[in-house]
């Protein structure tokens, strides 16, 4: 199935051993494969019928019920214009069914997000928000970021920017239960899940150059805004195999189950993940690279109870400590695959120790409290823009770790990127068109973005009598997330460069806990209101 | 002021067959055979040689039974080589790509114009729902689809027979295009009908026929007591000159040279006068306009190229 043949296109950076982001991915652990099952037993709550003849005939059929599919469905069902669609999400784990029912002082699963302001408005627009208030949530105000060498940190707070958080800390698997409560109570969508998509057959017909175009036109922009060498790999999809029990002539899209379903809809929305399936039938290439690197994550418990993002770059990559609620944190621990898997095997208690060592003194000592700003923050500028660090706060240590509470799980990190969006039927969101180095905490928020501007694209189209899923409509979608997404992603590159392999640039924005794509834009963009009024 | 008939020079026909509708020059050639014949033979406005064969259809006249509409008329190999011309047609990156482009921009301005005017609630998904729209010179059903889309009970003529068949063979691609009705005749054979209306569209239509006042006053005639008659169409301004006639005809070649006659183009003073004339008070106007910049059209005040107004059928 993926024997993609590959090709480079541009020049491979030294400063990173590249590999084939198809295998990459495939490294990459895959939520549902322990559960794998196609099943009948459906949860059907959809309604709306209206205008469409069949009962396997729908307005959009979104493959991938996680966070970001969760979040088009959401989207569609609030407001008052797209509500009337029928749609179907379809998902092959029936984890991403289930409720999240943790008890406050439970222990908190090692998948979290780092949530921007934006995305919080974008949850309770959909009214999502009040299921995460009412379950474990972690805001935080500050954060500090320094290096190993002791020479410099850097210190942002909410509060210098009249704000009293710059983000939220939330398990990932409440935000998605948090979205099928909201889902649930539309009664919008018929989820259908456990189901797996086999094939998806997309119409013959135009497809635009144009956006293929745009992604090489901003790549290129960023490089010069930035002069950083931008090293976006090539990467060709094989063509699918087509089934018989597809019909040929017709202009919509459908969609096999793995259980012999056929669905028929006017519009695909892929939201299946890094490895979407949905992409490759759609011959959507990606570009991209693999860090070498890997993520180590996992529920540690601190000294004391803190608000504060930390991460201290190490010349392995970067380690970050989020709050998560109480006195629990989230680790979150860039570094060599050797390393990774060095600290996935010693005992916990090993690991602790490990850990403190690595936030305090590895490689050099923790900065003094006069040592602020200096190198660092310069650095830091064009991803925290306007919001100017605080020059007179001193260098605050870390809490101490002090117990691993939950199992460690690595994975390897890469960047990838699809150049287009959007097909004929078909739109991309989140980690199936995008997947960014998730320390940078921002994975969810650009797909959430998607989420959001899928939805209003689907909204105007509707308001103008278009059909959802014509190419020329769903490329607003497109091109107005790939000037938002993919300049980010080039001038992360830019950090890569700057800080060599030491520093995936990435981590930085985890650092911010924000989206970086927010405020990344345009480099001297006015950071702030953009970054947390700003749209999402 | 406006010209009669003898001074025809170009139907709707070949506007309808060049601007919106087809995208393969071996169909564009139709087009001009048929201007040359109407042109000659002085035909009124809207009566091309391809004459209106609905009228001995009756069940074509009707809104009804969506589903049979084409059975009796098209049989399925036609129906087959229709929709494949429609595919091209309705190809958004094909040469029509402007077309299309526009299109969403003069679909809100009726949107919000029936809306205000009906009163009906405009954040809904069909808003339209319950209204009977004519759209006269509907070629490929551009507007038409859309409509019926926003729930309107969607009528859509013209006097190009391949138009309509190309229309409907799209239209029934989709259950939300399904119920539109084409008829391929005019507006003058459907006020012989006594067909009445909520809404009369008539898009960049007006500056092709031979005589703008008796259109005017058959696009009148269609609309019911305070129904609304909608008319789009092209300045006569320098600004038009160089955008319609040199920009698009010559330039960029989207459009046949010769399409448009500058001097036939009315300037919207002259459109309000018309449609007074017509019983008709204008309601609303805005122009439509494109920015090279962001390569997007919108509405905007200025008119200078292309405009849109709404009116409103007085009591007599
Ligand atoms: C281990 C790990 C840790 C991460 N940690 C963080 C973090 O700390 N912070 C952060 O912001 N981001 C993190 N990320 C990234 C973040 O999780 C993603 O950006 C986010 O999950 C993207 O959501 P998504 O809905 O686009 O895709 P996914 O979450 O990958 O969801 C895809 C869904 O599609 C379903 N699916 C796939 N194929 C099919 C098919 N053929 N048929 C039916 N269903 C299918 C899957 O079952 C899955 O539910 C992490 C990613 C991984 C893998």
């Amino acid at each position: 199935m993926r024997n993609a043949s590959i090709r480079f296109v541009l020049p491979i950076s030294k400063w990173q051993k590249c590999r084939f982001l198809s295998q990459a991915a495939d490294r990459l652990p895959h939520v549902s494969s322990s559960q794998e099952q196609a099943g009948d037993n459906s949860r059907k709550t959809g309604e709306n019928t209206e205008n469409l003849a069949g009962d396997n005939t729908y307005d959009v059929v979104v493959v991938g019920g996680g966070m970001v599919g969760a979040a088009v469905g959401c989207g569609l069902a609030s407001t008052p214009l797209t509500k009337s669609l029928r749609v179907a999400i379809i998902d092959g784990n029936p984890a991403t069914i289930q409720k999240y029912s943790k008890k406050q002082d439970s222990v908190p699963d090692a998948r979290v997000s780092a949530i921007t302001p934006a995305t919080v408005r974008f949850l309770k627009d959909v009214g999502a928000w009040e299921t995460v208030l009412e379950n474990r949530h972690a805001p935080f105000d500050s954060m500090q970021v320094w290096d190993y060498s002791g020479r410099g940190f850097t210190r942002y707070r909410a509060a210098d920017v009249g704000e009293s958080v710059l983000g939220y800390v939330v398990e990932n698997n409440l935000l998605i239960s948090a979205l099928n409560s909201a889902l649930e109570r539309t009664g919008f969508a018929e989820t259908i899940c456990p189901a797996k998509v086999k094939t998806v057959q997309f119409p013959s017909g135009s497809t635009s150059s144009s956006t293929g175009n745009l992604f090489e036109i901003l790549t290129e922009r960023a490089r010069s805004d930035t002069g950083a060498s931008t090293s976006f790999q090539d990467q060709k999809i094989t063509e699918p195999a087509n089934l018989d029990k597809f019909d040929r002539n017709d202009n919509w899209a459908q969609v096999m189950l793995e259980d012999g379903r056929l669905l028929r809809t006017r519009l695909v929305v892929g939201a299946d993940g890094g490895r979407s399936r949905v992409r490759d039938m759609a011959r959507l290439e990606t570009r991209g690279w693999d860090y070498n690197q890997h993520a180590l994550i996992c529920t540690v418990q601190v000294g004391y109870h803190h608000s504060t993002a930390w991460q201290r770059f190490l010349p392995t990559g970067p380690l970050a400590l989020l709050p998560v609620g109480g006195d629990l944190s989230n680790i979150v621990w860039s570094t060599t695959p050797e390393k990774a898997k060095e600290l996935k095997e010693v005992s916990k208690e090993e690991f602790v120790i490990a850990v403190n060592q690595a936030l305090t003194e590895d490689y050099g000592p923790l900065p003094s409290s006069q040592t602020n700003v200096v190198a660092l923050s310069k650095l830091l500028t064009p991803l925290m823009g306007e919001l100017a660090p605080s020059v007179s706060d001193p260098f605050i240590a870390p809490p101490p770790v002090t117990a691993c509470l939950s199992e460690r799980l690595s994975f390897p990190l890469s960047l990838t990127h699809a150049t287009r969006y959007v097909s004929n039927r078909l739109a991309l969101v989140g980690d199936a068109a995008h997947t960014v180095h998730p320390l940078a905490g921002q994975g969810v928020n650009l797909g959430f973005g998607d989420a959001a501007a899928l939805v209003k694209t689907v909204r105007e189209g509707i308001r103008t009598g278009e059909d959802i899923g014509e190419l020329a409509l769903l490329e607003k979608y497109g091109k107005e997330r790939l000037w938002t997404n993919l300049p980010m992603m080039a001038v992360l590159d830019g950090f890569q460069r700057v800080f060599g392999t030491d520093f995936p640039p990435v981590s930085l924005a985890r650092a911010a806990g924000f989206n970086a794509a927010q405020y990344l834009g345009p480099l001297k963009r006015k950071i702030i209101s953009f970054a947390m009024g700003g749209q999402v | 002021m406006w010209r009669t008939r003898g001074c025809l020079l170009q139907s709707s026909t070949l506007f309808r067959q060049s601007l919106r509708v087809l995208s393969s020059n071996s169909t564009s050639a139709v087009g001009v055979s048929n201007i040359n014949q109407v042109v000659s033979d002085g035909t009124p406005s809207f009566t091309a040689n391809e004459s209106p064969t609905s009228a001995e259809e009756p069940s074509q006249s009707r809104f009804q039974k969506p589903k049979e509409k084409y059975k009796g008329s098209i049989d399925n190999a036609e129906t087959a080589k229709f929709a494949a011309i429609a595919e091209t047609w309705w190809d958004h990156y094909g040469p029509y790509k402007p077309l299309h482009a526009m299109n969403p921009v003069r679909l809100s301005f009726i949107r919000s114009a029936l809306c205000h005017h009906f009163r009906k609630d405009g954040d809904t998904a069909k808003p339209l729902d319950g209204l009977k729209v004519v759209d006269v010179g509907c070629g490929g059903g551009l507007v038409c689809e859309p409509l019926a889309r926003m729930g309107a009970q969607v009528l859509g003529v013209d006097a190009v027979e391949k138009n309509i068949k190309v229309a409907s063979a799209h239209a029934i691609q989709d259950p939300s295009t399904s119920s539109i009705q084409y008829r391929c005749t005019t507006a003058e054979q459907l006020v012989l009908e006594k067909q009445e209306f909520d809404a009369v569209l008539a898009l960049e239509v007006i500056e092709h026929v031979a005589d703008p006042m008796e259109f005017c006053k058959s696009l009148a005639a269609l609309a019911k007591k305070d129904g609304m008659v909608i008319i789009s169409t092209l300045n006569r301004s320098i600004s038009s000159y160089g955008l319609a006639i040199v920009g698009a005809e010559y330039i960029l070649g989207w459009l046949p040279k010769g399409t448009h006659d500058w001097s036939k183009f009315m300037t919207p003073e002259e459109l309000a006068l018309l449609m007074n004339r017509a019983s008709l008070s204008m309601e609303e106007m805005a122009g439509i306009v494109f920015s090279p910049l962001t390569q997007r059209w919108s509405l905007s005040d200025d008119t200078s190229v292309d405009y849109i107004a709404s009116s409103v059928k007085k009591q007599k």
